[in-house]
């Protein structure tokens, strides 16, 4: 019985096809991983490993610029995800724990309107916004355009964890006289750290990682890494960019992996 | 769109009910300001006149949608045609971007089912496999594609040097290139949904058409696509809205033949084009295009939750 169970459930051909999907998705960053150790000036010949592009990255010709963008780049990321993720936390706390009400869906709706409209649309829209109100476009025209759409993806990790606690813990609270606030800090944002974590992380790495609105309502000359990724890139990919790419994927992989493991963990036990 | 099923979900209990309005605040407060009131002064936008040089003069106009459908000659003075230029560009972006869809469809669907009948303690680390890439900023995947798919790059080296070709194959700036690249970009957005919708999927039903002797791939066909036809729909919707209107696989991989909205829009606020009311428009019937799709979607989902899906 169990060998027939096991038989209907698997089709010969998809597990190649899931192998396949992997090395697709796997291959172009593993390729360009290692041909950032190239030691070559050349993108096409391999001449064994070296570290002389990461050098290049931070000491090379176009150091300051790819230094200044990071420093753009890691400022706006952790404002923006700092402040959308506490926006998040709010929002999550009203909706799942502010019982029925009649601006529900449509408070659901404002939040996943992010993820709803095009990038490119939303990118226009906040230019023509900042413009229409004789807003000057720099760093901070950046900082609150990555606030706005960063908020839905700190907010899905963190409802969806609210919704696994249970709110017994929080009445137990108020029974022994604590206050609503109290109740609310004490115990449910305790309880709710591994998913604010999450959250925090996901609105780290996609303000991080934003191009087509940046690239949109930045002012001249201010660059954050996608960006001046994208000025080198149409020139030709070289050598820097793609240590300086393989060190951005670098962060973006530890982040997401912590963030896995941190939503794992349950400390409601 | 997807989590929208977890959020709308039981657990929701009243504990907060009274600083309800005041916890929400800041969240409609900024996406009002930041979200909704910016699309509003785009449409506004979209019927104002065009100052050179970028920017709008605040007078009313619809030049930016005639100029997007109707073609009036050289002087402006000739009986409107059809201008079929605009046209062709969302033709094709709808194209490429069914295309890529297709194409993920066909390696997600096998995958998200493999995912799903692994052990249960297995199906997560699978899933965080499949995830991991989204997260690598898209620009540097892209980037990193082109690089894959060079003349004279890594895969062609390989093809060559294990004797499958004699010469390299051209495949960056071909419509081709660019469905792969769309395809790599969005391609968990087809796995989870599939991936959900097999999980739930009651494996008896599979068991009792195969003990009334349907074969493996009637049962396929006839009893699990149907039971997880939602999940395969919202996938193929979450992978076709934002290939539509990308702008960086058809730019970096496409070339300039390949031309899809997204670069018509980024030209009309970038390059030498400069028309901003126009790119407005465009914009507009884009992001028309996708709430009309994303409303037919919604409307077959709340059908098929009825229907005791």
């Amino acid at each position: 019985m169990a060998s027939t169970n096991f038989d209907i459930k698997t089709y010969p051909g998809f597990k190649a096809v899931t192998l396949l999907c992997l090395i697709v998705l796997y291959a172009p960053l593993v390729v360009v991983t290692i041909y950032s150790f190239n030691a070559s000036q050349s993108l096409t010949n391999w001449e064994g490993i070296s570290l002389r592009w990461y050098a290049d990255v931070f000491s090379g010709p176009e150091s300051s610029k790819f230094k200044e963008a990071a420093k753009n780049s890691f400022i706006i990321a952790i404002i923006a995800a700092t402040v959308s993720t506490s926006i998040a936390t709010l929002a999550a706390t009203g909706m799942v724990r502010g019982g029925k009400f009649k601006l529900r869906t449509v408070s659901f709706g404002l939040i996943s309107l992010p993820l709803m409209v095009p990038e490119i649309v939303t990118a226009v829209a906040t230019l023509i916004f900042f413009n229409s109100i004789g807003f000057d476009r720099g760093i901070m025209t950046i900082l609150l355009a990555h606030i706005a759409f960063c908020i839905p993806f700190a907010y899905l990790p963190i409802s969806a964890r609210m919704q696994g606690i249970e709110d017994s813990y929080e009445q137990a609270a108020q029974d022994l006289y604590a206050t609503k606030r109290q109740a609310f800090t004490k115990i449910l944002l305790p309880l709710m750290m591994p998913g604010i974590i999450s959250g925090f992380l996901l609105a780290f790495i996609v303000s991080l990682d934003d191009f087509i609105i940046t690239n949109f309502v930045k002012g001249a000359g201010v660059e954050t890494l996608p960006t001046a990724i994208f000025g080198s890139v149409k020139q030709g990919i070289k050598p820097n960019i793609m240590a300086i790419s393989t060190m951005l994927l670098g962060v973006s992989v530890v982040m997401v992996t912590i963030s896995y493991f941190v939503s794992k963990k349950d400390n409601t036990k | 769109m997807a989590a929208g099923a977890a959020s709308g979900g039981s657990a929701t209990t009243d504990t907060y009910k009274e600083a309800r309005t005041w916890l929400l605040l800041p969240a409609w407060v900024t996406l009002c300001i930041l979200i909704l009131a910016p699309v509003l002064m785009m449409l506004v936008y979209s019927f104002l006149t065009k100052e050179f040089r970028g920017g709008v003069i605040w007078e009313f106009s619809l030049a930016a949608y005639d100029q997007f459908f109707f073609d009036r000659g050289l002087f402006g003075d000739d009986p409107p045609k059809i201008e079929w230029t605009y046209i062709a560009i969302f033709w094709r972006s709808i194209w490429q971007a069914g295309a890529a869809t297709l194409l993920s469809l066909v390696i997600g669907f096998p995958t998200a089912y493999f995912i799903a009948t692994r052990a249960e303690n297995m199906r997560p680390v699978w899933v965080f496999l499949i995830t991991i890439p989204y997260w690598v900023n898209l620009l540097i995947r892209t980037v990193s594609m082109k690089f894959l798919l060079r003349d004279q790059g890594p895969l062609n080296d390989f093809l060559i040097n294990i004797g499958l070709i004699d010469s390299p194959l051209h495949i960056v700036n071909t419509n081709f290139a660019v469905q792969l690249g769309l395809f790599y970009s969005y391609l968990p957005f087809m796995v989870l949904p599939i991936y959900a919708a097999v999980e739930r999927y009651n494996f008896n039903l599979s068991e009792a058409a195969a003990d009334l002797y349907a074969s493996k791939w009637t049962t396929l066909r006839r009893i699990l696509l149907p039971a997880v036809k939602p999940g395969v729909i919202a996938g193929c919707i979450l992978v076709f809205v934002p290939s539509m209107g990308s702008f960086l696989a058809p730019d970096l991989l496409g070339g300039a033949k390949n031309f899809m909205i997204g670069s018509l829009i980024e030209e009309q606020f970038k390059g030498n084009a400069g028309n901003w009311p126009f790119g407005a428009a465009a914009s507009m019937i884009l992001l028309t295009m996708v709430l009309i799709i994303l409303m037919i979607f919604a409307r077959q989902q709340a059908k098929a939750e009825k229907s005791g899906g």
